[in-house]
């Protein structure tokens, strides 16, 4: 699914945030992205869906190679990844429903589809009663739900979550969790950067951990083994 | 593209001006002005324009051929003249019609003259025009140096006179008119811009979940589009109403210059005014998108 091999990412402030990369992610893998704050796992993943692109090295994903795709044919390979952040970013006058849909109707889908999508999608993540809820009246596990909804929708063959459960309480962070583990058992294969000990440690999983932009340390069933 | 997007993309422009009422009538006050402006330029400089053609196409060089000429001489002459390049025609008009030219446009007074018909002491003459009334000076020069010709003139003064201040009148009009559609259009680019910056999150949700540029393009593309069309509503009226009013009232007052008709010219013009009202939104919308889509 995602293959990286000797990528290197020197910003232009001169920051060198990704230091000669090796890394191979199968079809379907649940993986942990670990390590302290700067230690490049936010550009890593980036570079997934080439929010960035790297100075040096290769970066295949599903085949494609992301250093040479033309910026028209973007769009297309971000259908085909759902991206989910710590901070949400829902729209926060839309409603729960049309917060899912907006990811579909930008795509151009047709209106009958999006609406059988969408109650779908609602249903899987347990929010169908809260269609027309806003944001503001949703707790913060309802509002990563949400975005969880609005990354699957378009059926994603790869689902990024950006410390998804770094607002959220430990209840509400395995209920997240539980979500992650259904729709990574349906086949779409999940990269998750994360600072919970708790959730590594207990819900075992491959785990690469990162330090100064480098890989020190990619077990499968890994542990957490940094002390916060 | 697809109905539904079109519709869509209509449907959130629209939004867009509503949302940021402010700015909107701030741009569209801009392009109202610059059309405004732009609007009686335009009728300024086509009718100068329109005037000068009329007048430069009554110009005519006449040659006034030496008397001692004989038949020979003077036809051969009109060959040699018929032979510059810049010449389209060349007429030959004997003493006894340019006696009877001059004595009716003197009208009553002319019948004076006919005392003058048993010797009459006018010149046979060449009229000749050339296909530009700025080509009259060197075709001149060359007919005076010609064999029999007596004197050349095609009234010189008022000629280069007029030439000269149609050609200041139309790079000055056309650079102000430039000038103010630049201000209209950097006016809308900054009110597209404040549209964007306002909806700088949802692009990005846009962005990341694989919408096309052109699909993020489309809201703020109409609502270029609109903001120039709504503001060329107003200057398309004054205009219309001011041109109608100059044509009934003015041209009575003013009967030897010749308008350019109330329609279709003002029709024309309205026109004109509601595409660069398009243009220059289209345009600023355009400008200040690109630059933030740049990936």
């Amino acid at each position: 699914m995602i293959n990286m091999q000797g990528v290197t990412k020197v910003y232009s402030n001169g920051v060198t945030a990704l230091n000669g990369i090796d890394v191979h992610i199968e079809k379907g893998e649940f993986v942990y992205v670990v390590g302290p704050s700067g230690a490049g796992k936010t550009s890593f993943i980036k570079m997934m869906y080439r929010e960035e692109t790297a100075t040096e090295g290769e970066v295949i994903l599903d085949g494609q190679n992301l250093n040479k795709i033309k910026n028209k044919e973007i769009p297309f390979l971000r259908r085909n990844i759902g991206v989910v952040y710590q901070d949400f970013k829902l729209l926060p006058k839309l409603t729960v429903y049309e917060n899912v849909a907006f990811a579909l109707e930008v795509i151009e889908e047709s209106p009958r589809r999006i609406r059988r999508s969408v109650m779908k999608v609602l249903d899987q993540v347990g929010l169908k009663h809260k269609a027309r809820f806003i944001p503001a009246q949703l707790s913060g596990g309802e509002k990563q739900r949400v975005a969880i909804a609005r990354a699957i929708v378009n059926k994603p063959k790869l689902l990024i979550a950006d410390e998804p459960t770094g607002n959220l309480d430990p209840d509400t962070s395995w209920e997240i969790m539980k979500i992650f583990e259904d729709i990574n058992a349906n086949g779409t294969t999940l990269v998750m950067a994360t600072h919970s000990k708790e959730i590594v440690n207990k819900l075992r999983k491959r785990v690469i951990a990162m330090e100064n932009g480098q890989i020190v340390r990619d077990e499968q069933r890994g542990e957490y083994g940094y002390e916060i | 593209m697809k109905f539904n997007t079109t519709k869509r993309h209509f449907k959130e422009g629209a939004k867009n001006i509503f949302r940021n009422s402010w700015m909107s009538v701030a741009s569209i006050g801009a392009v109202t002005t610059t059309l405004i402006l732009v609007g009686v330029f335009l009728a300024l400089i086509l009718n100068i324009n329109h005037f000068a053609s009329n007048i430069e196409d009554e110009v005519q060089l006449n040659v006034y051929i030496d008397l001692i000429a004989e038949e020979d001489d003077i036809s051969q002459l009109g060959e040699e003249i018929r032979k510059i390049s810049q010449v389209v025609s060349v007429e030959f008009s004997s003493k006894e019609d340019e006696l009877d030219k001059l004595m009716s446009s003197l009208g009553d007074d002319g019948e004076m003259w006919e005392l003058f018909e048993q010797s009459n002491p006018l010149s046979d003459v060449y009229i000749v025009k050339t296909a530009e009334a700025t080509q009259y000076r060197a075709v001149a020069e060359v007919v005076s140096q010609m064999d029999f010709v007596d004197e050349v003139n095609y009234r010189e003064d008022t000629v280069d006179t007029l030439l000269t201040f149609n050609h200041y009148a139309r790079i000055i009009g056309l650079s102000f008119v430039a000038a103010l559609l630049l201000t209209a259009m950097y006016l809308i680019s900054n009110t597209i811009r404040m549209t964007i910056l306002a909806r700088q999150e949802e692009i990005s949700i846009m962005k990341l979940v694989g919408a096309k540029n052109s699909f993020i393009r489309g809201p703020f593309f109409v609502e270029g589009l609109l903001l120039g069309i709504i503001g060329s509503i107003i200057p398309i009226g004054l205009v219309v109403a001011g041109y109608y009013y100059l044509s009934n009232y003015v041209n009575l007052a003013i009967p030897f210059f010749d308008w350019l008709p109330f329609n279709p010219f003002i029709w024309q013009l309205s026109l004109l005014l509601l595409a660069i009202g398009a243009v220059i939104g289209v345009w600023g919308s355009v400008m200040s998108v690109r630059k933030f889509l740049r990936i």
